[in-house]
């Protein structure tokens, strides 16, 4: 049976299954997702925006939708993917399952909880009605997807005035129960006025079985409210990920998110970004280091509605090995979006003789007092820096791997998380085979 | 401590040194003048092992080891420093980092534990002191947007760090003004001992006025065609090379 196939009557189980009081527009919308998925199929590399990535390797599998065993993990067994601060609010998803025990949730002030209880409890309706499936609605199939299945993920509401001083963490494990697995966790992060936090995303299998994720976030940043959010993906060369995440901006708001793409077999990374106020600032920051066969794709959108805003975007790359990317880069400046400065960077490092990346940028600039800057570059490992640095007494191997860290070094300026960016350090070195003589 | 015989050299198909011979002793400053395009960059490129220069024939011996078939950084572990003309720019390396990291892969070769921290800061505030470094500059990325005279004196600062036993100097005036050429003529002196030596390599004789050296060669296609004592030096400055020609 082809994996479409078994959605439709996956999702017949699925929709049977699922209590919902009867005033819920979510049946509805759920239903409606289907029938757009159904409509829409998966993408060939016949899309354009499919052209550089092929997913025969993702879908040719027969995934279980709902998982079949249920395990348990203990705090020993994910220890090293958690970033460890104590007080910190954690959502643990185990297949897709919900781990209360390993997880530290909050209604005190904030909301921190899980999206399955948002969905189907009263008290949350009004948010639900208000922001539920209004970004990630019709855009393409993966989301539709996502959202006719939607049932759990971390749902997260800050009220206004709050700072949320710790960084909050979604953690998606896969345990490898079912031989292969679809797991589609579905977020919705809501950021209260001047309010600030901090999200740490992060999709790790923890078995050799095939995994593949298709993930959805709907963040929406309310005025002058800033959310950072880190993606963490160094996931084994078994597990493949879509993750799309949208982002609506009301004026005076700081949205940020970093990219850290590592490891896994095909990952998807689309962000789009929705600039409805002014003075609006996005950043969108991506660092990929892949060797073996894997490929990253970044495909970024953002939509300036309104005057006064920025957007910066900058991405870079390394590949070795067999190792293959994607950058697309689009933004979309609309009429009334008057005096904004939109700037995109793609650098990329082609170190393996048979790795390769295609990069293109997309402007579509409709109005006319604007600052839209773009550029990319794809080259190798500069000879004569290597025999300065060899000179100097550095092995080759290690000037190689301090020149490439170096490259992707003013990325990582920008995470403020201290913990986070030692584990990235420490990810980066592995990755790159180093122990260099300093504290990296 | 070097010693060079018959010594061809190629970049790509081209010939550059064509029999080359010169004995440097420990404790010794030996300089080398000549031309546009007698092959001084290329001698310094064979010595510290750069890929692109092909060593065809001769022979380089450092302390009686034959260095032909080392890589560059075990020259650079045995104690060959080289002074680039054109240093490298490293975005995203510190000048701070940079060193550490050099003199860290150093001691991992000889098998030594690395610097300790403290040591380390003694060190690199004594060294930059005197070469009369701003702290501000060792926390910028290497070489990035360093004016002229600044990667002259981060080269010699880094030498002074790294304490090689054969220095060579391509070309470290070109580029410095007065004060700089003065302070970075004084780093260079400072560092001169019994044990080590210097290689000077230089189109002018102004250089040598502050690093007097104990021996001037003339190199003149791929070979040297004069030595003599330092005022060979002032005799070129005076008469160009053609006499030599």
């Amino acid at each position: 049976m082809e994996l479409k196939e078994k959605l439709a009557s996956s999702f017949l189980a699925f929709e049977n299954n699922v209590a919902l009081d009867l005033e819920s527009t979510v049946h509805d919308i759920r239903s409606k997702a289907f029938k757009a998925f159904e409509t829409k199929g998966f993408p060939s590399r016949k899309d354009e925006e499919w052209k550089y990535t092929s997913l025969n390797s993702v879908l040719k599998h027969d995934y279980n939708v709902f998982p079949k065993k249920e395990k348990s993990l203990t705090f020993k067994d994910i220890k090293k993917y958690v970033i460890n601060q104590t007080d910190c609010y954690n959502l643990v998803f185990i297949d897709g399952v919900f781990s209360v025990f390993l997880s530290n949730t909050t209604h005190d002030g904030l909301d921190v909880c899980i999206m399955s209880a948002a969905l189907e409890k009263p008290k949350y309706k009004i948010a639900i009605d208000a922001y539920f499936n209004e970004l990630a609605k019709e855009k393409d199939s993966f989301s539709d997807l996502n959202t006719a299945f939607s049932k759990e993920g971390a749902y997260i509401n800050i009220p206004k005035n709050t700072v949320v001083p710790k960084p909050l963490q979604i953690l998606n494990f896969s345990t490898g129960a079912d031989p292969k697995i679809l797991i589609q966790p579905r977020n919705l992060i809501i950021v209260g006025e001047n309010s600030h936090v901090q999200i740490i995303e992060r999709h790790q299998s923890l078995s050799s079985n095939i995994t593949l994720t298709n993930a959805v976030t709907e963040v929406f940043v309310n005025k002058r409210g800033i959310v950072d959010i880190y993606k963490m993906q160094n996931d084994l060369e078994t597990a493949s990920l879509i993750d799309s995440t949208f982002v609506s901006q009301k004026r005076d708001s700081v949205a940020s998110i970093h990219t850290f793409s590592f490891g896994g077999n095909l990952t998807r990374n689309n962000l789009s970004f929705y600039q409805e106020g002014e003075h609006c600032v996005s950043h969108l920051n991506g660092i990929s280091i892949l060797n073996g066969k894997q490929h990253v794709d970044n495909h970024t959108l953002v939509t300036h509605k309104a005057p006064n805003c920025e957007s910066h975007e900058m991405y870079k790359g390394i590949y070795d090995e067999k190792s293959t990317g994607v950058f697309n880069g689009k933004v979309i400046v609309e009429q009334a979006a008057q005096k904004i400065n939109a700037f995109q960077q793609n650098n990329n490092l082609v170190i393996g003789d048979k790795a390769s990346v295609n990069t293109k940028p997309q402007l579509e600039i409709f109005a006319d007092d604007v600052k839209c800057s773009h550029g990319c570059t794809i080259g190798q490992l500069d000879e004569s820096a290597l025999f300065y640095m060899q000179q100097r007494g550095i092995p080759k191997k290690e000037a190689k791997a301090l020149l490439m860290y170096a490259f992707s070094n003013d990325l990582l300026k920008n995470v403020k998380i201290p913990e986070l960016k030692a584990k990235i350090n420490k990810i980066i070195a592995r990755k790159l085979d180093v122990n260099i003589g300093f504290d990296l | 401590m070097l010693k060079i015989e018959n010594l061809h050299a190629r970049v790509e198909d081209k010939e550059i040194l064509k029999g080359l011979n010169i004995e440097v002793k420990p404790g010794e400053v030996h300089a080398i003048m000549g031309p546009n395009g007698s092959g001084k960059s290329t001698l310094a490129s064979a010595i510290a092992g750069r890929e692109e220069y092909e060593v065809t024939e001769g022979e380089i011996a450092l302390n009686g080891e034959d260095i032909r078939e080392l890589s560059p950084e075990e020259r650079a572990h045995a104690g060959v420093f080289l002074s680039f003309q054109y240093p490298v720019e490293i975005p995203g390396v510190t000048v701070t980092n940079f060193i550490k990291a050099s003199i860290n892969e150093s001691r991992k070769a000889k098998g030594l534990p690395e610097m300790p921290a403290k040591e380390m800061l003694q060190m690199i505030r004594e060294k930059s002191e005197l070469l009369e470094i701003d702290r501000k500059f060792l926390s910028r990325s290497l070489n990035e947007g360093f004016s002229g005279g600044e990667k002259k004196r981060n080269e010699i600062f880094q030498m002074a760090m790294l304490e090689p036993k054969l220095a060579i100097l391509d070309e470290t005036d070109s580029g410095l003004d007065i004060d700089a050429l003065r302070i970075v003529a004084n780093g260079v002196n400072k560092l001169r001992s019994k044990e080590n030596a210097v290689i000077v390599i230089t189109h002018y004789q102004r250089l040598l006025e502050y690093i007097v050296p104990d021996y001037v060669h003339v190199l003149y296609n791929g070979k040297i065609v004069k030595s003599g004592g330092k005022e060979l030096a002032v005799e070129l400055e005076e008469k160009g090379y053609d006499w030599i020609k």
